[in-house]
């Protein structure tokens, strides 16, 4: 693997090594030193076309807690609106010797001209793009689940093991969604079974061909589901005609105390945020007990050093063995 | 000006004959060629080439004025030449948009000063192409340039009752309106065309359903006043469908596809590379079939390139900010060849239909499209159908980079042009024009 561009780019071995190395990574942080020197002296820039604060400090935190020096660009008002362009920025990057770039674009597929086009050597890390992917989102999402279906939240106990077999509902504007997109690659590779609910407006044509089932009820979607996933529904889509109104949005596809009343006991929900509450998700579905919606953040972190980690200090030949990972890693934070 | 014998050529691709060219016309054609051929004319080795009357191009945008960086008359004609053309229709969508009679008339001169082709201006239907209020399209048909095609190429006429006001205008000059079929609604935005792969790929969609529905309205529009109305880029298999219907019932509709669509498919977006984006779309599979089957049956009457030359920095970045548009002069050809030829759809003589006497006839070019015989203007290409090549954009006439086919090996090459007499190409290589003679 040398660049992340789209959750397809994972197998299964390598999505279960990254979620592992995730685990090794979670565990580091919990020491009271957090700082690893795996990538001393290497290089990820930040390059974010579009805002994205919770999802730069993450990797930002990613990069630093393995000691690489961060570079962060924010350079918003790309080509699309006459600024810079993205061969440019990625021209300059080249010259200031990035090792990864980490790059958040709304052009869909900005990341794989970047990995592609032969302006830049470093490996590319795609932090969302548009309305494809966000696949370090699926990742986190993939690695919460485990942790608690699998692990049941006891710490790399859930290590080797897959989501196979485990129901995941993913509710809302799916479309417009790259969670949604990463999601249903990565957890189809683990084994899951998805289920994608929304108005047939906000589901793009062709879903039927995805690996994955849809519904238009999310009551039915509910019954025996072990995952919940609500997705942000931007209010301007009413005015495109997708739903008439944020109440009838609400009424149909929001998870209320009612709706969460019809989970099973050991279901969790999850939002990659930022939340509408009130839209798509209430305030009591938000902070109930089964949300883990702040814990998907520090997931983020673990995951997000597991994918630098294993692009830049030592791919899936080297890093095969969890244990040969964990033993650099635990020898080096010494 | 200089006489030219050609020994064993193929007309349509038929048996080898000598052909004489000279004074502009054929002269000659068969065993007295060799011996009416004055003592000064010049011998083509053409053995075995195949001569087919010079290409017409329904559908090229020359960019200039406006875009000189990306294209101008004078490169894009000469593009045009050795493509194997001898006409082009220039599109209207230049900066200034050609809705006068003073923009046509300037690309007409730059036309005939460059000398390639015969540059054939399309006016705008609407000033400005804004679709709001009509050009001076009688203006433009009485100028020296003689428009008789009007189009805003790259927008759709969406407005019904403007559409219907334009085809029963033009029928006081024999105008046709070629319309880019494309209702702009359903179209916001779009990236790619709307399947199962632009869902994957996050490209809003471009459903085959907003040109489907423009066609359908304007066939019946055409039907309804009793107009000519001509379909540009025709892209998916439903439009051939209604195209199909309607021709049955006798309504005076023409329509054209693009090589591009004859021979690619949207699943070359996988890639994010923008050489791929263009409007219509690259569509699917059964779409380019059904393209290639009408094209046979003559339900699309001709091949158009729609080249559109981009500058680099147009392409060479981020897929959303990229312009849409290839170019296709300089592989048209090849690609008929490719998708219709070697598929046993279309002979030669069909090739010659569908790209030079049709288009010719549907432009109202007089002087093109003429058949191979004695007496008609020495308008002719030779193609050399074997010779297999690499597509390569730094080796191209034309000012841009941006074809589809960059590295993707074809077969056949235009070997000579003549306009009227005059070799614009010979051995694939254009040939300048001497002392400004306006042919």
């Amino acid at each position: 693997m040398r660049h992340l561009l789209s959750a397809a780019d994972l197998d299964r071995s390598e999505a279960l090594l990254v979620l592992d190395t995730a685990e090794q990574m979670a565990q580091t942080q919990q020491r009271e030193i957090k700082k690893l020197p795996t990538l001393r002296g290497r290089t990820v820039v930040n390059l974010f076309f579009e805002d994205s604060t919770r999802t730069r400090i993450s990797f930002e935190a990613a990069a630093k807690r393995l000691s690489a020096d961060v570079i962060n660009f924010s350079a918003k008002g790309s080509s699309v609106s006459k600024g810079e362009s993205l061969k440019d920025t990625a021209l300059t990057l080249q010259a200031m010797g990035a090792d990864a770039v980490v790059v958040r674009h709304q052009a869909s597929g900005a990341p794989h001209r970047l990995a592609n086009s032969g302006w830049i050597n470093g490996a590319v890390i795609n932090a969302g793009d548009g309305t494809h992917e966000h696949p370090t989102q699926a990742l986190l999402d993939a690695f919460t689940m485990r942790h608690h279906l699998v692990g049941g939240q006891v710490p790399g106990a859930a290590t080797g093991a897959d989501l196979a077999g485990r129901k995941v509902v993913i509710v809302g504007d799916i479309l417009h969604s790259r969670v949604a997109r990463s999601n249903v690659l990565l957890l189809h590779t683990l084994g899951a079974h998805v289920t994608l609910v929304a108005p047939p407006t906000l589901l793009p044509v062709g879903v039927d061909a995805w690996p994955c089932a849809t519904s238009y009820d999310f009551d039915d979607a509910l019954d025996g589901t072990d995952v919940v996933m609500m997705l942000r529904v931007q209010r301007e889509r009413m005015n495109a005609a997708y739903f008439p109104s944020a109440r009838e949005y609400s009424r149909r596809y929001g998870l209320d105390s009612r709706r969460l009343g019809l989970l099973p006991d050991h279901a969790i929900v999850m939002h990659p945020g930022p939340m509408n509450r009130g839209l798509e998700i209430s305030a009591e579905a938000a902070d109930c007990a089964r949300s883990t919606v702040v814990e998907q953040v520090g997931n983020g972190v673990s995951v997000r050093m597991a994918v630098l980690y294993l692009l830049l200090a030592g791919g899936p030949p080297e890093a095969a063995s969890p244990e040969a990972a964990d033993r650099e890693l635990v020898g080096v934070a010494k | 000006m200089s006489a030219y014998l050609l020994t064993g050529v193929r007309p349509l691709g038929g048996t080898e004959v000598d052909l004489l060219i000279s004074d502009g016309e054929i002269r000659a054609l068969g065993a007295d060629a060799k011996s009416a051929a004055p003592a000064d004319a010049q011998v083509v080795d053409a053995t075995g080439l195949i001569a087919l009357p010079g290409l017409v191009d329904l559908h090229t945008h020359l960019r200039e004025p406006g875009r000189e960086d990306a294209e101008t008359v004078e490169s894009g004609t000469r593009a045009a030449a050795v493509g194997g053309y001898t006409a082009v229709h220039a599109m209207a969508n230049t900066d200034p948009v050609a809705d006068t009679a003073g923009v046509v008339e300037q690309v007409w001169h730059l036309g005939r000063e460059a000398g390639w082709v015969d540059v054939q201006p399309v006016g705008a239907v609407t000033v400005g192409l804004a679709g709001e209020q009509l050009a001076e399209l009688g203006a433009m048909a009485d100028s020296a340039a003689r428009v008789r095609v009007f189009s805003d190429d790259g927008h759709c006429v969406s407005d019904a009752v403007l559409m219907r006001r334009a085809l029963e205008y033009v029928k006081a000059f024999g105008g046709v309106i070629a319309q880019h079929a494309q209702e702009p609604r359903l179209t916001a935005g779009a990236q790619m065309h709307e399947g199962e792969l632009s869902g994957v790929l996050g490209l809003a969609g471009w459903p085959a359903v907003a040109e489907e529905a423009i066609i359908a309205r304007d066939v019946l529009l055409a039907e309804h006043v009793g107009s000519r109305l001509h379909v540009c880029h025709v892209s998916t298999a439903g439009s051939v469908e209604i195209l199909r219907w309607a021709k049955g019932r006798g309504v005076d509709v023409t329509a054209e596809v693009t090589p591009h669509h004859l021979l690619l498919t949207h699943e070359l977006v996988r890639s994010y590379d923008p050489r791929f984006k263009v409007n219509p779309p690259l569509r699917a599979q059964s779409d380019v079939e059904a393209l290639r089957e009408a094209l046979a049956d003559g339900t699309i009457d001709a091949v158009a390139t729609d080249h559109a030359p981009h500058a680099s920095e147009d392409k060479d970045c981020e897929w959303l900010a990229a312009a849409m548009g290839m170019t296709g002069l300089e592989t048209a050809l090849a690609a008929v060849a490719e998708a219709m030829v070697d598929t046993g759809l279309l002979d030669w003589a069909g090739v010659a239909d569908r790209m030079s006497v049709r288009p010719a006839r549907i432009g109202g070019l007089a002087g093109h499209g003429q058949p191979l015989a004695v007496g008609s203007p020495a308008n002719l290409t030779l193609f050399d159908a074997d010779p297999r090549w690499t597509v390569d954009p730094t080796r191209m006439a034309s000012s841009s980079r941006n074809t589809p086919f960059a590295g993707r090996e074809m077969h056949g090459r235009v070997v000579a042009t003549f306009l009227r007499g005059r070799a614009t190409v010979l051995d694939g290589q254009p040939v300048r024009q001497t002392v400004g003679s306006l042919a």
